[in-house]
């Protein structure tokens, strides 16, 4: 049988203020009906590009050579995307290949239902009454795992949770059951457990629907979990092409053998949280907490007439000092509202939140300013958490200028280039501005800021989910590397168990604004005890497809189970 | 325009990037140098009016023949609705003023009235909406609603309030310019402040806002040290297109008689409501050059503001495309040719480099290998 898409040297360059660009480089590469192939690479690699070009979907700015030779499912006719017309490129999106993006909520129009959706495509291929039309479209919802399809195809867009509309737009692409699907990181918006239920899904796409797919992500677990062979880009080039068994136990190039290494692994930082809490001194533990909450509850108010949304719902812990406290869950279990409460950027509604003796139920900012020398926070997202328009030798200086350490950016610079220093980023870096450098540079900076006033607390609040893996393992080594020398406390926030297993002395599980389990990283990693945590850790994929397949099974019972 | 450069550090191990020169970054030249093609013609085009609108207005008393309130020379009486020729290259007005004068005169009020109306609602508006979106609660619920009562007056309707308001009706020099001035500022006002308003909400919810606040900054510091620089990019736009309607406005006061008397200063609208019975009767140079200056006053300074409104946005903004020859050099575009890394300095080309890769800190030499690949 023909291969569903055999794409052969294929170049693509951009066109930008800075000159051309090129972003793809000499790729060759097929797909045979019914496989999964997996591209992996980091930011840059051009792996979403070679994707796009697929689907014709480059903008006005690119030129792009070579062939992208697309067959239909049934291999009646072969068509080169590169060169046909407007009209056939549209013929052949739908039918032939169609595409699951990154962000299920903006992929869907708002002001439409998922039904309409859904048929706009039917009925923009071909002749059929919108009787016919919706009956497909309730059946493909249907086959998806969307529950009722009869009733919630009327559904819009927002009534759906974030992995039902996944669903929604999987649904959406399998509908005209094209050869090929395109899916351009799929689960990357969303929670691991989700992640866990979309995988399954694609899974069911290739066997029932025959479906090839061509799998773009940056997650080694999910690879792992789905592929049969993996491409590996990097600067736009394939790096090395293998099925995927092979390419996890024996990775030939040099560039895969370092991103795998760099995949945080759950159980790695067990040993270490035990050495430390060894090594500390016997009274450790009855000293005074850097951070206590008791039954802390954080409201968010909601509209007129209506009651506000609890974020955190009695939730009690406490840091000691000197230690890292690891803060997991998924998105909106109240996670960042914890942190931001701690910071003094979101109010406490009921309950005690005492941050270095200070309660913070009544907060006044001019009572707190006085301590907020004693307590760094690094942000989430490195390219927004700089003012764009200082360079970053001004933006570390920020904290010494603003508590009278130093009167001018020039005067601290000696400090400065210290902590650039300490954070691994030479001194001339500081005359930059920040959108000159990477961004785990960026996130470094955001690191040396954070420790300028030699805090004893810091807040990290998700510090390297929006960074490449080979990146994040980096900037988490120094970050153990600051805490050891340092000695500060930390409330390290995560949605990624193993990341934050690296680094915790104990974690704590947040599902839903409460705190459903608490321990040193073996207990709650070793022998968890509450079902979320159970389901959570079982989702996490491993970069490793046997072991992942095992996992596999064991999940089952505890999605049935919830 | 970030002009604040720190001092090169002595003790560098790298040279940082290569920064362009200063005068390339100013604002007009920056765009300059970043258009191509129509939208290049336009910005030049523009430019060029301007150009020679402001060398008009500045060198006025040198281009003018004759004063703009002068009636006689040491000849005698120049005389009504001249037609033009001899002396009097574009004629004379049915008050006896010399056109040309009166024209070239006239850019040297327009420059000042937008140079008066302009800065004066730059100041208010973007102050009040600095405030206003920073503090929010009550205060920006009354500015915003204030505002939006003054967009609902017809702008010429309220500068000829805000003029007997102001000069009582009286037109000497000072009093004629300003109570236009100060009339244009007061429908202006509302467009800085709601633009400065709206970026200011949005930039107090970035994340190197909440950063500053989280390290104890004040209010003050907050407000002009890290929102107000970043709210100010669409200021250079608004400032052009608000320029030639402050030229049409005060026009417009002109012509329907709150302008300028003759013998204060030379005002195009003025002359042109002086000139509405000579149209009638086939004298067309009293109309049709202070007509002109007008139209193409506004014109040039509108085809700046169109073309920086392009450019500043990189979807509308024209690109050279990519020449489809590139694959003739081996290694293509990334590397090769003076705009590749080749062609940059070894530093930057590293640095350029280790952003592709992710991030390579420097120093480090675990990179992955060029040489298994080849």
């Amino acid at each position: 049988m023909t291969d569903v898409v055999t794409i052969t040297n294929l170049s693509v360059s951009f066109s930008t203020d800075a000159g051309a660009v090129t972003a793809v480089d000499g790729v060759s590469l097929r797909v045979a009906p019914g496989e999964v192939l997996a591209i992996v690479g980091e930011s840059g690699s051009g792996k979403s590009v070679t994707a796009k070009t697929i689907l014709g979907l480059l903008p006005e700015t690119a030129t792009a050579q070579g062939t992208v030779f697309l067959s239909s499912k049934d291999g009646s006719h072969k068509n080169d995307v590169l060169s046909v017309t407007g009209s056939t490129l549209r013929q052949l999106r739908g039918t032939d290949v169609s595409m699951v993006f990154q962000e299920p909520s903006t992929a869907l129009n708002p002001v439409f239902t998922v039904g309409w959706q859904i048929m706009e495509g039917i009925r923009s291929h071909g002749k059929v009454s919108r009787a016919d039309a919706k009956r497909k479209a309730i059946d493909i919802l249907g086959r998806v795992g969307i529950p009722d399809p009869e009733v919630r195809v009327n559904y819009y867009p927002h009534q759906f949770s974030g992995g039902q509309k996944q669903r929604v737009v999987i649904a959406m692409a399998l509908v005209l059951d094209p050869g090929l699907i395109v899916a351009d990181e799929p689960t990357t918006a969303l929670d691991v457990t989700v992640q866990a239920e979309i995988l399954d899904l694609l899974r069911r796409c290739r066997d029932e629907f025959g479906t090839a797919i061509v799998l773009i992500t940056h997650n080694m677990g999910v690879v792992a979990d789905l592929a049969d062979r993996v491409a590996v880009m990097y600067e736009g080039k394939l790096v090395e092409q293998a099925p995927a068994q092979e390419l996890f136990s024996n990775p030939r190039h040099e560039y895969t053998r370092r991103l795998l290494a760099a995949v945080p692994h759950v159980g790695q930082g067990i040993e270490r949280a035990a050495l430390r809490l060894n090594a500390r001194e016997p009274d450790w533990a009855a000293s005074v907490p850097v951070v206590e909450a008791r039954n802390l509850r954080i409201e968010y108010p909601g509209r007129l007439g209506r009651g506000g949304f609890t974020a955190v719902d009695g939730v009690s812990f406490a840091i000691r000092p000197g230690e890292v406290m690891g803060l997991v869950g998924e998105s909106g279990s109240g996670k960042t509202t914890i942190g931001r409460a701690i910071a003094g950027l979101t109010r406490v509604t009921d309950g005690s939140l005492q941050v270095l003796g200070h309660e913070m139920n009544g907060f006044r900012e001019r009572k707190f300013r006085a301590l907020r020398s004693d307590i760094g926070f690094v942000f989430q997202d490195p390219a927004s958490s700089f003012n764009p328009l200082l360079t970053i030798a001004e933006c570390v200086a920020e904290p010494l200028i603003v508590h009278g350490r130093a009167r001018t950016p020039q005067a601290a610079r000696g400090r400065v280039n210290e902590l650039l220093e300490a954070v691994q980023l030479p001194r001339a870096f500081g005359d930059r501005y920040p959108h000159e450098l990477s961004g785990g540079q960026r996130q470094r900076a955001s690191l040396a800021r954070s420790l300028a006033l030699e805090p004893t607390l810091l807040i990290a609040d998700e510090p390297t989910s929006a960074l490449d893996v080979s990146v994040q393992a980096k900037v988490l080594e120094l970050f153990a590397e600051l805490q050891r020398e340092l000695g500060f406390a930390a409330l390290f926030i995560s949605h990624d168990l193993a990341v934050v297993d690296i680094l915790a002395d104990r974690i704590a599980v947040l599902y839903k604004g409460k705190l459903v389990e608490e321990g040193t990283g073996a207990e709650v990693l070793g022998a968890p005890k509450d079902p979320y945590t159970k389901r959570l850790l079982a989702s996490l994929p491993v970069p490793d497809p046997a072991e992942q397949a095992a996992r596999r099974k064991g999940l089952l019972p505890l999605q049935e189970a919830l | 325009m970030s002009t604040n450069i720190t001092a090169a550090s002595t003790d560098q191990s790298l040279p940082g990037p290569r920064r362009p020169a200063l005068w390339t970054r100013l604002p007009i030249v920056h765009q300059l140098r970043q258009s191509m093609g129509l939208q290049r013609g336009m910005l030049v085009a523009g430019l060029i009016v301007v150009g020679v609108f402001i060398l008009t207005a500045v060198f006025a008393p040198l281009l003018a023949p004759f004063g703009f309130s002068q009636l006689r020379d040491e000849s005698g009486v120049f005389g009504a609705q001249l037609p033009p020729g001899g002396q009097h290259l574009l004629g004379t007005t049915v008050g006896g003023y010399d056109v040309l004068s009166r024209v070239i005169w006239g850019s040297q009020t327009a420059i000042f009235v937008i140079i008066v109306a302009v800065t004066l609602s730059l100041f208010a508006g973007v102050l009040l909406g600095l405030v206003s979106g920073y503090f929010g609660g009550w205060l920006d619920r009354v500015l915003v609603v204030v505002c939006d009562a003054v967009y609902a007056f017809p702008s010429l309707l309220l500068a000829i309030v805000m003029s007997i308001v102001i000069s009582g009706g009286r037109s000497d020099l000072i009093g004629g310019v300003m109570a236009a001035a100060i009339s244009i500022t007061v429908v202006f006002i509302p467009q800085y402040f709601r633009v400065i308003r709206a970026e200011t909400v949005r930039i107090k919810a970035e994340a190197y806002v909440e950063s500053a606040r989280v390290l104890g900054a004040s209010n003050h510091r907050i407000m002009f040290r890290h929102v107000l620089r970043n709210a100010t990019r669409t200021l250079p736009l608004i400032f052009t297109l608000n320029a030639s309607e402050a030229v049409l406005t005060l026009a417009g006061l002109g012509f329907i008689g709150f302008g300028i008397e003759p013998t204060a200063a030379a005002e195009w609208g003025y002359d042109l409501n002086k000139s509405l019975s000579d149209v009638t009767s086939g004298i067309w140079w009293t109309s049709l050059f202070p007509g002109l200056a007008i139209v193409l006053s506004v014109l040039g300074i509108t085809l700046v503001g169109e073309s920086l409104n392009d450019l500043a946005d990189p979807r509308l903004r024209g690109r050279r495309r990519v020449a489809a020859a590139t694959s003739v050099v081996p290694g293509g575009t990334l590397t090769a040719g003076p705009a590749g890394l080749d062609g940059l300095e070894p530093a930057a080309r590293d640095d350029l480099l280790g952003d592709a890769r992710g991030d390579t800190a420097p120093g480090s030499a675990d990179r992955p290998g060029f040489e298994e690949r080849s």
